[in-house]
């Protein structure tokens, strides 16, 4: 018992992320409104997100901007250990900026696709579709 | 649909969960992100780069092709969002009755087809649905908007030595711009920022990145290999690759604030221009 305890403690930063991941693919999957499939995606993203940042995290670390880079205390030894791992911080600062850049694209295509169906269902839009 | 979407869900999660067993432990200093390639980065980059801030130096210099094609993406959202929803027909830019506004007064006048008024900057135009926007969001977004400004083009030019860079001031510049249409209305916004001057800019911030990097090519070094730019700039070679550092990320910032407002307004409109949100 106190070993799943240990367990699930040690590694909380996982737990959250794929329970989050887990709401984000339910919600693209099972719900029937065009927006909240996209507010599901985005959940997703973030899910993926926090998963990157969390495994940057080092223990007694600070992040990983250089103390001392210019000045009278430079040129000294910079230890990989005192600094938090920059390339997850780099991939999903990119990746946030790219998200909110797919959330407008996917949000323009459902404003196109409530214009020609009148409705963001998609069981009516697939019956629409089907008729013709 | 609703069980077979959960059946999918909770497997992968028990999957998940079950291979989560493996990862290293929470903030493990000898966790395998952190062993290859993060020491190197950390404790070069201020000899090769001369940038204390490792996630700008790692951004925007030896992961440069990566950001630059980011930066492209961006970009095409930006075009594609315009191309899907902006209506560009003349009947449906121009209805039959128009209105205008006069700004000292609050008089609204209604002009039928075929009426013009003489251009003059009294007269402003709205739509029929148009609300006042609320004095106190007015002013109190009036005061903002310069601080927010001026905070973002910190952000982008103090991304060397703290946290910061150009997608991030870019998006706070944008954020500025959106809150300007916000509190006003779109008509006002677009009048001081205009669609084909955010055209520009956006097609401006990328081509000042592969730019810096097609000069990089001509000065007989690689692609974004800044070091280049050392006697066009007269400094060092690491110096060099500093400000090279600076020109990508100013481009990345404009490519990022146009985006963002180009974004907002086609979907809070749906391509019409006219009052927003």
């Amino acid at each position: 018992m106190t070993d799943l305890i240990s367990m699930v403690v040690a590694k909380y930063n996982y737990w959250i992320y794929i329970t989050l991941m887990m709401i984000g693919l339910y919600a693209i999957i099972a719900k029937n409104n065009l927006v909240k499939k996209i507010v599901g995606m985005n959940i997703f993203q973030t899910a993926i997100i926090l998963f990157y940042v969390s495994i940057s995290v080092k223990k007694g670390a600070t992040i990983p901007i250089l103390e001392h880079g210019h000045g009278p205390d430079a040129h000294h030894v910079v230890h990989a250990v005192d600094y938090i791992n920059p390339l997850p911080h780099v991939l999903m600062l990119t990746a946030i900026v790219v998200g909110v850049a797919t959330l407008g694209v996917a949000l323009a295509l459902a404003i196109r696709v409530y214009n020609n169906y009148n409705t963001l269902e998609e069981d009516k839009i697939l019956a629409q579709i089907r008729e013709k | 649909m609703k069980i077979i979407g959960l059946i999918i869900t909770v497997t992968t999660g028990a999957l998940l969960f079950y291979a989560a067993g493996d990862f290293p432990a929470w903030s493990d200093p000898a966790s395998p992100a952190s062993t290859y390639l993060s020491p190197h980065f950390i404790e070069k980059t201020m000899e090769e780069t001369s940038v204390p801030n490792i996630v700008t130096a790692v951004l925007a210099d030896y992961r440069g092709f990566d950001t630059m094609f980011e930066t492209a993406v961006i970009f095409s959202a930006g075009v594609v969002c315009f191309f899907l929803l902006r209506i560009s027909r003349r009947e449906d830019e121009e209805p039959e009755t128009r209105y205008y506004r006069h700004v000292l007064t609050g008089v609204t006048i209604q002009l039928k087809e075929g009426h013009e008024i003489p251009p003059s900057a009294d007269f402003e135009r709205i739509d029929s649905m148009w609300t006042p926007p609320d004095l106190i969001i007015k002013t109190g977004c009036r005061l903002l908007i310069p601080f927010v400004q001026l905070f973002a083009l910190y952000v982008i030019a103090h991304g060397h030595h703290s946290p910061g860079g150009g997608f991030q001031g870019g998006v706070i510049l944008g954020a500025s711009v959106i809150l300007f249409a916000i509190s006003h209305d779109l008509r006002t916004a677009v009048r001081r920022m205009s669609e084909k001057l955010i055209g520009i800019l956006c097609a401006a911030g990328v081509l000042i990145y592969a730019g810096t990097g097609a000069l990089c090519l001509l000065l007989k070094l690689n692609f974004l290999d800044y070091s280049a730019l050392a006697g066009v700039l007269h400094v060092d070679p690491i110096t060099a690759r500093s400000h090279g550092i600076l020109i990508v990320e100013i481009g990345v910032g404009i490519a990022v604030l146009a985006t963002m407002i180009w974004i907002y307004n086609n979907i809070s409109s749906a391509g019409r221009y006219r009052q927003g949100l």
